[in-house]
């Protein structure tokens, strides 16, 4: 009885401990994965997010616009500043200046991130807590949040179009897909997502990946 | 009779409508037959506008299709013009007219703009607006072209400008004021050290009189040897000095290289020192300057020159570093030996070797060894010239003569241990090979062919010619007259500058492409390679003086513009952008002196703008991210539409404004 009573109890405390250790390694696991997902938030910023190409015969290599979270900038030679020149051909058509767009999001765009990717760190630590829901939250959002705001002010560009600039009547306000082809006057835009959305989106991934393990976890625990 | 008209209108119909269809099938069918050809393959082209093999092969080594970067560049003098030309080779394409001496509008320099440099040029406060730009040369970095600098003379005046190829414009002109013509300048030494301009017709020193009587006593010929600042890209006048020479015509000069670095050559050709005067019945220049057997390469001693000027040899002509040819003398820093009279040209081997001299009126060309000229000088020269300048026997410095042909002048150098002399008078070029270790041992000193050009060769230039290790493959005739090469366009005509196939070893050479030159008479050239140049695409940054090369503190940004007044002085400030001008509107006052500055602040490649003020007389060239100010005074009232002279935009023509000169 005795012997069995031990081996008995020893088994359980084997099984139990073989469940702790997994479930120890499953959130070292998480725990990694949210840290690493805060270290690809914060590495995203130096990428830009989107970008835009312009076609047009007399710009053989194409206009090139690229958008960071906090900053906007043209070709890779800066001192070319392609944005200026596309802001140059924008007052054609009576589109604002962009260095006017998004000054607010600019400007907080760095203290963000790195509020964010705190959060994930806190969330690591905290991994067992509900707060946790709370504090990953906006950087699993944040490459949607990003693309729903540059779509609002493509939007709100495309369509404020001052009246009275030279081709006003020629070019009427129009939606920029912020996605794909599209055509303005003789130019043949291509807006596609770029290297820091992908690394920002990829981090996301992991953060969903680490919510869906925990949450299967307190459903098997419940069960 | 009646009757019978019928059938006959009948016929005279019929005929009339048979006609008509046989004429319009053999038209039609003759139409559809050209329109075949025309479109057709180039085998058929080429039959029908009668094109050879040789001449598809000379099309296939000079087409280049649009967007394809040509392999070389050409800096051709543009003579009486005043300006270089940047010429793309293989194609022959004009790509650059750079102004110099001479203000020209389409660059804005001296409308406005560019009158810092060419006031530079001024002797004496006396206006100079044009000048005879001669023989360009490139700077150099042990030997090579580096792209850096372009440095051209002025023959007639003796000045020499400097262009900085970063942007092809023209940053400074100097003048030596001890003398006032040149012509065996610009030529470099293998690190730019010194811009070497070699004087030309005898003159006394620092503009002085002196009656031509006098001339042996009185007059004087000269070398300058400018110094160059590489770091600033400027000439130091102060570092530079000149040296006296005899009054023998000195002509073309070359600079040392490899085992001659350090010496200087020219040739010379009035020896004879003869004064002219056709009107008084004295043999003219033209019999009086040939009439002696020989004339005089001149060896100079650079290194030892320096020193001598270092040490306080110098002295002050007109304000100007000069060694007297006492000194000179004194301090064996020229040799002289005899040339065939009346030559031309002095030209240094790759490897420094050889001097080549062109005969003119000799059908040789002379090659001096510079070891044999070293050894003679160190055996002691035994005979002098007239003012005792040490004279080393013809003998005793020849390596060898080659007969190339009638006039030969100047010679220039491949890959492939070829030498190429013009010859003015066969309206050739000789081919001949340098019969010495390192170049063509194997055929000796020998004429290989000659190739005709049209007509009467003056300069070659070769790929890479001038420097330590030339490229062969393209040789430039630069033709004075072209004569019946191109369409008539009145009685005067182009120069015609021939592009040369000389890749290939023996005797095939094969002219390939004739490019009219008009507003100039190039003299020289030299070739670079294109991958050497450097340029800007547009000013590195917005606001840029290119003067200075660095942004001027007081360009215009964008918001700041405006027009402000101090007493009769009114300030202009103003941005130009694709389309407009900010200020459009110009509010002055007759009598008012007006500075006005004006950005362009475009980053768009060849985003120029101009600005042209009507009566006024000025027009500029801003191009991107360069700012300009000019000056002047609203001696007229009136209202004067300026705009912009760059066609910028499709909205080009209403990049204008008003400038509104109230009366007083």
């Amino acid at each position: 009885m005795t012997t069995s009573s031990i081996s008995t109890s020893n088994s359980a405390s084997v099984e139990s401990s073989a469940s702790e250790a997994s479930a120890r390694r499953m959130t070292r696991l998480s725990q990694v994965f949210l840290l690493t997902a805060a270290v690809l938030l914060l590495v995203s910023i130096s990428q830009p997010y989107w970008g835009l190409i312009l076609h047009a015969p007399q710009y053989p290599g194409g206009l090139q616009m690229r958008v960071f979270v906090n900053q906007m900038t043209g070709d890779a030679d800066p001192r070319l500043d392609e944005v200026r020149e596309i802001d140059t051909l924008n007052h054609y058509i009576g589109m604002k200046s962009l260095y006017d767009a998004a000054q607010l999001e600019q400007a907080i765009a760095i203290p963000a991130v790195i509020l964010m990717a705190g959060a994930l760190v806190v969330a690591a630590v905290l991994w067992q807590r509900r707060l946790i829901w709370l504090l990953t939250l906006p950087a699993l959002g944040f490459s949607f949040i990003f693309l729903a705001d540059l779509a609002f002010w493509m939007t709100y560009y495309g369509q404020n179009l001052d009246p009275e600039a030279p081709l006003s009547s020629a070019i009427h306000p129009f939606t920029p897909p912020i996605l794909g082809e599209g055509v303005i006057g003789q130019f043949r835009t291509v807006a596609y997502v770029d290297t820091g959305w992908f690394i920002v989106t990829a981090g996301a991934g992991l953060i969903a990946v680490t919510l869906v393990v925990r949450l299967l976890r307190n459903r098997a625990s419940k069960g | 009779m009646i009757p019978q008209r019928y059938p006959l209108k009948l016929l005279f119909t019929g005929a009339v409508i048979l006609t008509t269809i046989v004429l319009a099938v053999v038209i039609s069918s003759r139409a559809v037959t050209s329109a075949q050809g025309g479109a057709s393959d180039w085998q058929t082209i080429a039959a029908e506008r009668g094109l050879t093999d040789a001449d598809m092969r000379a099309a296939a080594m000079t087409y280049t299709p649009s967007g394809v970067m040509d392999e070389y560049v050409m800096f051709a003098s543009a003579g009486q013009g005043g300006q270089v030309l940047a010429i793309g080779m293989p194609s022959m394409r004009l790509l650059r007219l750079i102004a110099v001496f001479t203000p020209e509008s389409w660059q804005g320099y001296g409308y406005g703009a560019g009158h810092e440099v060419l006031e530079q040029g001024f002797i004496d406060g006396q206006e100079i607006l044009w000048g005879d730009s001669h023989h360009p040369a490139l700077s150099e970095t042990n030997g090579e072209y580096d792209g850096n600098w372009l440095f051209i003379g002025d023959k007639a005046n003796g000045r020499v400008a400097v262009i900085d190829l970063r942007d092809f414009e023209t940053k400074q002109i100097v003048h030596n004021p001890a003398f006032l013509n040149d012509h065996g300048g610009t030529f470099v030494t293998p690190n730019t050290e010194y811009i070497v301009e070699g004087g030309q017709y005898g003159l006394p020193l620092g503009g002085e009189y002196a009656p031509i009587s006098d001339y042996e006593s009185a007059y004087s010929g000269m070398i300058t040897f400018w110094r160059f600042n590489s770091e600033i890209g400027r000439i130091d006048y102060d570092q530079s000095f000149a040296m006296e020479l005899p009054p023998y015509w000195q002509d073309l000069c070359d600079a040392g290289k490899g085992i001659s670095e350090g010496w200087v050559f020219c040739n010379s050709f009035n020896t004879e020192m003869a004064t002219g005067g056709i009107e008084s019945g004295n043999p003219p220049f033209e019999a009086g300057a040939s009439r002696g057997a020989v004339d005089y390469l001149h060896i100079i001693n650079l290194d030892a020159a320096e020193e001598v000027f270092l040490n306080g040899g110098a002295v002050d002509i007109n304000g100007f570093n000069v060694i007297p040819l006492e000194t000179v003398i004194a301090n064996n820093l020229l040799y002289l030996a005899p040339e065939p009279r009346s030559p031309h040209g002095a030209d240094v081997t790759p490897g420094g070797e050889f001097v080549v001299v062109g005969g003119k009126l000799d059908p040789h060309v002379s090659i001096y060894s510079f070891q044999r000229i070293q050894d003679a000088i160190a055996a002691g020269p035994t005979e002098t010239d007239v003012f005792g300048i040490p004279v080393l026997s013809f003998e005793s410095v020849l390596e060898a003569q080659v007969e190339v042909g009638l006039g030969p002048l100047h010679t220039v150098f491949d890959n492939q241990g070829y030498a190429y002399t013009s010859l003015f008078l066969d309206s050739a070029v000789a081919r001949w090979s340098i019969g010495a270790e390192g170049y063509r041992p194997q055929d000796g000193w020998t004429l290989i062919n000659r190739t005709p050009v049209q007509y009467n060769v003056g300069h070659l230039a070769a790929a890479e010619g001038d420097t330590a290790s030339p490229d062969g493959r393209y040789l430039v005739a630069l033709n004075k007259w072209s004569v019946d090469r191109f369409l008539s366009t009145g009685p005067l005509l182009p120069q015609n500058l021939q592009l040369i196939d000389i890749s290939q070893p023996g005797d095939f050479t094969q002219v390939l492409y004739d490019m009219p030159i008009t507003g100039a008479e190039p003299h020289y050239a030299q070739i670079i390679r294109a991958d050497k140049l450097h340029a800007w695409e547009v000013y590195p940054e917005v606001g840029w003086n290119p003067l200075t090369q660095s942004v001027d503190p007081n360009a215009v940004t964008q918001g700041t513009e405006g027009v402000t007044r101090d007493g009769n002085n009114v300030t202009v400030r103003m941005t130009a952008v694709r389309s407009h001008m900010t200020p459009e509107h110009i509010e002055i006052q007759e009598g008012d002196h007006v500075t006005w500055t004006i950005t362009n602040v475009e980053r768009a490649r060849d985003a120029t703008h101009g600005l042209a003020i009507p009566f006024y007389n000025i027009n500029l060239s801003i191009e991107p991210g360069e700012s300009i100010t000019f000056e002047f005074d609203a001696i007229r009232p009136g209202v004067f539409s300026f705009y912009c002279t760059e066609f910028c935009s499709a909205l080009h023509l209403e990049m204008m404004g008003y400038m509104m000169v109230q009366p007083r």
